[in-house]
Formats: C-alpha cells, structure tokens, sequence
C-alpha cells in the first residue's frame, strides 16, 4: 500500500484543485500536486519534474542528482571488482 | 521506467551482494535486520533478497504493513458503517479481504453491502460529488505515507463543502511502533532498514531516537533491489565500525526534514489518539490519528453508531508474534494448512506486503522450514473451529 511510481508531470490541468496529468511509464494519469507546490515551486513551475505518485497524489519530487550519484557508486563498485576479478 | 530499471540491473546487485560478503567477515557474530516497511519484505521476496544473503545476516520482517496491523474490532467497525442503509463505503483494495470477526468486506459486499475499491481517496470524494442522495464513506488506513493524501481529501471536501462525505480514520504512527518493538525484550535486533516512503513524509530526524536512546542502527531505504543492498551494505559498515547512526540510502526521494507540505495537511487535518489498537501488537500509546474537532463533520466515528469492541484474534494465529519478528511464518501452526492467501485467518496472510503472504507467494523458504512445514499436522476444521472469515467457501 505504501509503494510509490515515479512518473513526470506534463501538463496543469486545474490550478485551483492542483491536478496535472503525469506519465507514468507511458499511461497518463491525472493526480493531486498539492504536497510538492510551494513558494519555491509554484504550480506551473512543475511541468517536466519526476515525482513518485502514491494513491493519486505526487508526494515527492525525485531528485536526479542524488539518483545518478547512488548509480554512480553502483557503477564504480561493479567496475572496482571487475578489475580485481580479472 | 525511469529510476527503477536502473536499480534492478544484476552485475551492480552481484558488486554489491561481494561487499556485503566482505563485510560479514568482519562481524563478531551473526546478526538480525529488521526491515520495518511491509514493501520492503514485499520486495525482500520477490527478488530473493534473503537467498543471495550470507547467513550470517537474518532479515526480520516487521510491523509496517498497514493493513497486517488493522485489529478486528476496527474491521467490524467498517463492515458495521458500511451496512447502513444510504451509505457508498470506499476502500483501497487491500483491504477487502481482511479479516474481522466474522466477515470480510468483500464478503460483506456480496451480502448486499454498497462497498467499492478505489485507488486514491480523491476517487470517493468524486463518488460524493456524484451520489449527492448518499453517504459516502473512505475507509482511512496507512501510515503517514498515506495520510497527507486523505488529509488533503478532507481539506479539500471542506473548500467544495461537500457534507455527504466523511472518513473512517485508521491511520497509524511508524516512530510509537518502532518504540514499543524496541521496548520488547523479546526481540534481539542488530539495526532496522527504515520505511523509504513514511520517511518521504516524516524526514529520518524522527529515528534519531533510536540511535541515541537504544543504541541501533538505521538506514532509510528505497525499494528497488539495489537501494536494499545497499541498504544493507550500509548497515554492516556502522556495525562492523562500531557506528549507530541515522543514514539515508534513499536520498533521491527521502529528505531529512520530509516534506513540510505533507506535514501541516497531516497536523491541520489530524490529531494524535492517546491510544491505538494494533493487531498482534496491542495498546500503543499515541500510535494511532483521528479527525481533529474542526474537521469533525468529516469523521465518521461521529457520524456513525460504530460497535467499538475489541476483539482477541484467534487463538491459532500468530500474527502478532510474526508482526514483532519473534516467530517465522513457518512457525504457525496454520500457516500454509488452514491460513493460505485464498482463506486468510490472519492478516500477514492477505497483503501482499505480509510476511506470511511473501513467504507463501514466493515459497522461499529454507530447509528446515521445508521439513518443518511437512511434518505440520493439517489443521482439521472440523477439530478447531475458525473463524468465518477465513474461508471463502462461507
């Protein structure tokens, strides 16, 4: 019940309710991104950003910097014990 | 899809499973790992996490699934709103098959009941809009994962002024639970992997307690195959380093705040209950959350006459031991026999996020659990009764 899927917002569809349609894995859904719009992110500043979709509510944006950092420690791991194996 | 087939890939996971390998050779004795999250034993399972594991390390599947820890007392409550007369009851689906006293709510549907699955409770806040004639109730449960978005939903029916709905709130508290686990003395831990998307919303400085107060270590985890390993690889480190900290594998998602956002909806909209019935795991003090008084038309405790009983699970179950880490699923006299996904007699049994479900779906089980289960006695009904609830024939 707690699990989330990451998708991307493409487009406002009600800025009073603040639903936006997000693609998720290539279905379009329309969910709530009242937890992730504030000061910082107005509504229309979210269109193109990942978040993880729970229960029809964007509950987080997902931060792409720190993905690709943890697949870089991941990529230098397998490559470090690559070169120790051969 | 984007950032999960990237932590499924198996040479990284193989890189990862030899660190973890290295670092059991640095351990003074074998240890415990308890995973909190009911999706991470979900996950744990389903990629054989468990197998490819030294046996030095022993994976405990804890209470965090919300549905496993919904009493039958709350349960009879819900069939009990859902049977009025003019009442649209909405839940999530897991839901349906749990079992209470004597029914289901699916059992119930099919007895007559006005019961539908939703995905999101924004979907029976429409079903409000469209049956104006009707009552329409969500059945509230989850951790804090989940209570932004019911808190959001009542927000929001409060601005459109819609009185023909309310909410059934079952929500619990991760941080009470994880005290009264670590106040067991029944219970033998070396570290806990931390929910990844409670902590979405809390942030990791709530487990600061649990390093500083009981001396365990914690890492926030994602779900993927690779955020468990590492995960674990992380754990180990602390341990063989003789560190107890708060660490945050999942920091592509989980900030050290949580989102603020989420919070004030959850604090606006809820308020904490001196007490709350778990099953298996009984009273915990302000584990549980209600309607706050301003939102109080929403609630339907108050809306409703509700049975409020409690009720003792039954006696052949041992869910609560299970749901603590005390006992394998194995152990259960029932597990496998009487007490199978189709006809659940506890609730580990009906979530996928279950232990005992993980165990029956993905049948991986050890050895010994192979010889223990077949040399079980089967559990003849017609010797020890059980419950109604846990066959579907009835």
């Amino acid at each position: 019940m707690c699990l989330g899927i990451p998708g991307q917002i493409i487009e406002i569809t009600n800025i009073k309710h603040k639903l936006a349609i997000v693609d998720i894995g290539g279905v379009k859904r329309e969910v709530n991104i009242a937890c992730i719009v504030d000061e910082q992110h107005p509504l229309e500043a979210c269109i193109g950003d990942w978040v993880l979709v729970h229960v029809g509510f964007a509950m987080n944006r997902i931060n792409e910097q720190e993905a690709a950092e943890t697949l870089q420690l991941f990529q230098e791991l397998a490559a470090a014990q690559t070169g120790i194996s051969t | 899809m984007k950032y999960v087939d990237e932590f499924r890939e198996p040479e990284k996971a193989e890189a990862l499973c030899r660190e973890i390998a290295k670092l059991c050779h640095r351990l003074e004795k074998p240890i415990k790992i308890m995973e909190v999250c009911g999706g991470h034993t979900h996950s744990i399972f389903k990629y054989g996490i468990e197998e490819i594991l030294p046996p030095a390390i022993e994976l405990i599947h804890g209470p965090g699934c919300p549905v496993c820890v919904m009493p039958k007392g709350r349960l009879d409550d819900a069939i009990a709103i859902s049977q009025n007369h003019n009442v649209i009851f909405a839940t999530f689906g897991d839901a349906m098959r749990v079992p209470g006293s004597k029914t289901t709510l699916l059992q119930a549907r099919a007895q007559g009941a006005d019961i539908r699955m939703v995905y999101s409770p924004l979907d029976s806040l429409q079903i409000a809009r469209d049956n104006p004639d009707k009552e329409v109730v969500f059945f509230a449960l989850g951790f804090e994962t989940t209570a932004p978005s019911t808190a959001f939903t009542i927000l929001q029916a409060a601005a459109e002024e819609i009185h023909n709905f309310s909410m059934f709130s079952n929500h619990v508290l991760v941080i009470p639970a994880l005290k009264a686990l670590l106040d067991n003395p029944d219970l033998q831990l070396d570290g806990f992997v931390g929910p990844g998307h409670v902590s979405m919303v809390i942030g990791t400085d709530p487990y600061e307690f649990i390093s500083q107060q009981y001396n365990k270590p914690i890492v926030v985890s994602g779900f993927e195959p690779l955020d468990i390993l590492q995960s674990i690889w992380m754990l180990l480190q602390q341990l063989v380093e003789n560190r107890c900290e708060v660490e945050n594998q999942y920091n592509r998602i989980v900030q050290k705040s949580g989102n603020t956002v989420a919070l004030q909806a959850i604090n606006k909209v809820f308020a904490v209950r001196d007490s709350f019935d778990w099953r298996g795991l009984g009273d915990i003090p302000y584990s549980g959350l209600k309607i706050q008084s301003e939102y109080a038309q929403f609630d339907a405790e108050l809306k409703f006459t509700i049975p409020n009983l409690k009720v003792a699970d039954h006696k052949a179950c041992k869910c609560g031991e299970i749901l603590k880490g005390v006992l394998k699923p194995w152990e259960c006299k029932v597990f496998g026999t009487a007490c199978t996904p189709e006809t659940p007699i506890g609730t580990c049994m009906v979530s996928s996020e279950g232990a005992c479900a993980a165990y029956y779906k993905y049948g991986r089980l050890s050895n010994i659990a192979k010889k223990t289960i077949a040399q079980k006695p089967k559990v003849a009904i017609t010797q020890e009764p059980l419950p109604a609830c846990g066959f579907s024939s009835d």
